[in-house]
């Protein structure tokens, strides 16, 4: 009895403190967002104010918001397809038929993730103009894989180590193919494994700035990330309320996806990257 | 015909011929988009290439010395060990004792662990301007809140991202706010991966509290600790986006780290070869991190 309820102190007395603090910014972003543009200054009216939903009616109805959204989400989907296509099968064959050459291999995949995009932009600005991609989304879902795929392969290899081999071996016993009992035994007990993979592809996407601020030119093409700063902020006028809007739409979908898939995610990741 | 399938099956059933052919496809595309630029890069950095062109004249180590003798790099290079090494250790114990807390369960844990992990789900380029705003000289919510406290005077506000002291602490908050969801996730992926039957044999052998977690707990998330670590650098070091949103290097060059101060001389001023030079200093450096990390995570594992 005495020990459930220290337990129970223990964590909401850690876990409390910490989720104010973390959450507080999103918090405030939705009391500034919900005031008027001309009150954010004034230092009388931090908190008594008439919330107005203008700042959310302006972001739709007189800026491109909708479309960065739906570009974001278009590129996501398609670099979560090639990064899968791509790394679901490198990871299998490097977590099971190359046994040392696959080890250091896999190291080597994620040791590109050391080269920073500030480093590569400047080449690949190139390759993109003389694939004609300037200002496509394509430019963007062509070299977004570069650094998903290496962190999708790396984590995939620990999810396949950790299907037991009899599995694959009963099946390969059977008269399956390798290539068969990747299909139809490796693949679905990984679906946690696969899960990780997408929403890690997804977000790392979601994220990007450097890449799609240096190859997109036009408002209609921007990403997310890219058209909040670029558009939202003329010069020194700071439309704070729509920023702040801005920011929290699609904030808390994200982190309610993520919520949901935590526990597969936790399952993935102890498949050990490295084990 | 038969016969063909038959072979053709066969050689599909060879290990070294099937793996070559899974990781081809991967080995061609990272090799074409992050081999390629890398050599590209490389080479650049021994040129006096300038926006524009993606060619120069051959200078050999030239933009490498010009950038050791230039104290703005040398304080670029300080301020990123600043950077990545302190708002790392506050995240790492501060995601150690969140996990260990998150991992039990009570009321309201979902509600929790939501708001625990916003920082991570939203893209930081937009929170990062977020915080642009809470950091405003004029209209700051947390100088409104340290007035209300009595710990600062109204009439002379901080200036949060105006002085070289202040604007470190800033971006380092922000960076540390942004990784430690990531890092408790990883945490926890490190507790729940420990064996009951471990917990229960510390039991009977009477460990409890401290020394339970100093002895059984401890080492058995050593390996874990030291990945959380490791991405937490990896993303810290070579992501531009918290410092370069917030202070784009300022006041006085005082928050310049080595991706904001290779952005500015090879795009914004043009030296693409210098550029190149500054951002290849991490590489190096990096590397070898991740080696002795990778290092001492595979023996923690086996000890």
């Amino acid at each position: 009895m005495t020990s459930g309820w220290r337990h129970k102190a223990f964590a909401y007395g850690v876990t409390v403190p910490f989720a104010i603090v973390l959450a507080f910014p999103f918090f405030w972003m939705a009391v500034t967002s919900l005031k008027p543009e001309a009150q954010v200054y004034d230092p009388t009216k931090v908190w008594s104010f008439h919330p107005t939903l203008s700042s959310y009616g302006y972001l739709f109805h007189h800026t491109e918001y909708l479309q960065w959204i739906r570009n974001s989400t278009v590129v996501g989907l398609a670099v979560v397809l090639i990064t899968l296509a791509v790394a679901v099968p490198a990871g299998y064959a490097l977590a099971r038929l190359s046994g040392r050459v696959g080890r250091s291999l896999g190291v080597g995949l994620f040791l590109t993730y050391l080269v920073p995009p500030t480093l590569l932009f400047l080449p690949l600005s190139r390759v993109i103009a003389q694939l004609h991609l300037s200002d496509r989304l394509w430019a963007l879902i062509l070299v977004y894989p570069s650094f998903t795929i290496p962190f999708a392969i790396w984590l995939l290899m620990g999810f396949f180590k950790a299907v037991p081999q009899e599995l694959e071996d009963a099946a390969l016993i059977d008269g399956c193919s390798r290539l068969g009992a990747l299909v139809r035994v490796v693949l679905p007990v990984s679906v946690p494994g696969l899960i990780t993979v997408v929403i890690f592809t997804f977000s790392l996407v979601i994220n990007e700035f450097v890449y799609a601020i240096t190859f997109i030119s036009s408002a209609t093409n921007r990403t997310l990330t890219v058209g909040v700063p670029t558009d939202l902020i003329r010069g020194d006028l700071y439309n704070w309320p729509g920023i702040m809007a801005a920011i929290l739409l699609p904030s808390i979908p994200l982190a309610l996806l993520y919520n949901a898939f935590l526990n597969r995610f936790i399952t993935g990741f102890t498949g050990g990257a490295f084990r | 015909m038969a016969a063909r399938g038959m072979r053709r099956r066969y050689v599909l059933e060879r290990k070294g011929v099937l793996a070559t052919l899974l990781t081809a496809p991967a080995v061609l595309f990272i090799g074409l988009l992050v081999g390629a630029p890398l050599g590209l890069a490389i080479y650049l950095s021994f040129t006096d290439a300038i926006a524009g062109s993606l060619s120069g004249k051959w200078i050999g180590l030239a933009n490498y010395r010009s950038a050791l003798n230039d104290p703005i790099f040398r304080s670029a290079l300080w301020n990123t060990v600043v950077f990545t090494v302190i708002s790392q250790a506050i995240v790492i114990v501060c995601a150690g004792l969140l996990a260990h807390a998150l991992i039990r369960s009570f009321r309201g844990r979902w509600f929790i662990r939501f708001l625990i992990l916003l920082p991570w789900a939203a893209p930081i380029a937009l929170t990062a301007i977020g915080f642009l705003w809470f950091y405003d000289p004029q209209a700051s919510i947390f100088t409104w809140f340290l007035i209300h406290l009595h710990l600062v005077d109204p009439a002379n506000p901080p200036n949060w991202l105006g002085t070289p002291r202040a604007a470190m602490s800033s971006i380092i908050t922000v960076q540390a706010w942004r990784i430690l969801p990531f890092a408790t996730v990883i945490f926890l992926a490190g507790i729940s991966s420990i064996p009951q039957e471990v917990d229960d044999a510390a039991a009977i052998d009477g460990a409890t509290g401290l020394k339970k977690f100093w002895y059984v707990s401890l080492p058995l998330q050593l390996p874990i600790a030291i990945v959380a670590v490791l991405f937490g650098i990896v993303f810290t070091a070579t992501d531009m986006i918290v410092p370069y949103i917030l202070t784009n290097g300022g006041p006085f060059n005082s928050t310049q780290v080595l991706t904001t101060y290779a952005f500015q001389t090879g795009i914004n001023a043009g030296n693409i070869g210098e550029g190149a030079a500054i951002a290849l200093f991490m590489l190096p450096l990096l590397a070898g991190v991740t080696i002795a990390m990778l290092f001492f995570a595979r023996r923690a594992e086996v000890t």
